[in-house]
């Protein structure tokens, strides 16, 4: 009779558990006869790189780069789809032809937001 | 623990193949042969110390090559350079942050002493002002074989810690503290300009 197969997933677990736990409960020992805790101010601190925490950890961040984002898919996102579609354009069903036009609509749209964002005016 | 065993008995009994130790020769023995230094330079010492951890050197022949970049993991600070006095509350607090059993070597005549810039308005006269230092480099820079033989000097002195009894190390000492203050700006200097519980000046005896 052959061992049950999920036997061996069973024993991984078990190690698993135990190995951590071995050296963890030896520290845990150690700790509680030989060596005091001693925590502290700085030694609790969060940033460890010896240079003290100013403000917040939960700030925000303007995230501008959404331009180019919107900017890189009209004009380089597009043109992968509009080539093949300009070559099957004749053998196209309705359907498709719809498709591409919402697809081209909203990115028009991602364009006029962009323009009027003032993103297409030259920076000299 | 403390009961000792004979040496002769001892040396007998490893003849045969029988290894007797103790908890505490143990323990000093793991800690002395994996030092883990903090990966922290300053100036032109920091240099003979990565040549130190470098394959010509090697560090790694006593077990100090994992240079660790967090002062969490560490438990050697290599005092590698001029501390300046902007840079003295950063290493006292790195220094606080590190977990007991904690060592210092200060290498090379800046870290000592102020070394060449002693006279200057922005150099700290000596780490050892402000944390207890447990090695002394002499040299500017020490070459990477002073910097060894500090090391082989800190793990003799780290075998030589009892873990109970009367002289037990340290760090193994409830009272001892295992932070000390931070100095601050202050409108002259850094405040306090020493820490007296660390710092004990060599006195100079003329005669």
């Amino acid at each position: 009779m052959s061992p049950n197969p999920y036997l061996f997933i069973v024993i991984f677990v078990g190690v698993a558990l135990v190995v951590p736990t071995i050296p963890l409960g030896l520290a845990w020992l150690w700790r509680r006869f030989f060596q005091p805790p001693k925590p502290g101010a700085d030694k609790n601190a969060i940033y460890e790189c010896g240079v003290e925490s100013i403000g917040e950890a939960q700030i925000q961040f303007r995230s501008q780069y959404y331009l180019y984002a919107i900017i890189f898919l009209i004009f380089d996102v597009e043109a992968v789809f509009l080539v093949p579609f300009a070559v099957a354009f004749t053998g196209l069903p309705v359907g498709a032809f719809v498709a591409i036009l919402i697809f081209l609509l909203l990115l028009i749209e991602g364009l006029v937001w962009a323009w009027s964002k003032g993103c297409l005016s030259w920076q000299r | 623990m403390t009961q000792q065993i004979d040496e002769q008995l001892r040396s007998e009994l490893q003849r045969q193949g029988v290894w007797v130790t103790s908890m505490q020769e143990l323990y000093n023995w793991g800690r002395k042969n994996s030092i883990w230094p903090l990966q922290f330079g300053l100036a032109c010492c920091a240099i003979e110390m990565i040549a130190t951890a470098a394959s010509r050197y090697d560090i790694a022949r006593f077990g100090g090559e994992v240079f660790r970049p967090s002062p969490r993991q560490a438990d050697l600070m290599i005092v590698a350079g001029t501390v300046t006095k902007k840079m003295a509350p950063q290493i006292v607090r790195l220094y606080n942050q590190m977990p007991d059993p904690k060592y210092v070597i200060a290498m090379g005549a800046c870290a000592i002493s102020g070394g060449p810039f002693k006279q200057g308005y922005n150099v700290l006269k000596g780490i050892d002002r402000y944390i207890p230092v447990d090695v002394y480099i002499p040299g500017c820079p020490p070459r990477p074989e002073a910097l060894l033989h500090a090391f082989m000097e800190l793990q003799r002195k780290i075998d030589d810690q009892k873990l109970t009894g009367a002289n037990k190390a340290e760090h193994l000492n409830a009272a001892q503290p295992s932070e000390f203050p931070v100095p601050t700006f202050g409108a002259h200097d850094l405040e306090p300009s020493a820490n007296l519980a660390v710092f004990r000046p060599a006195k100079i005896e003329r005669t």
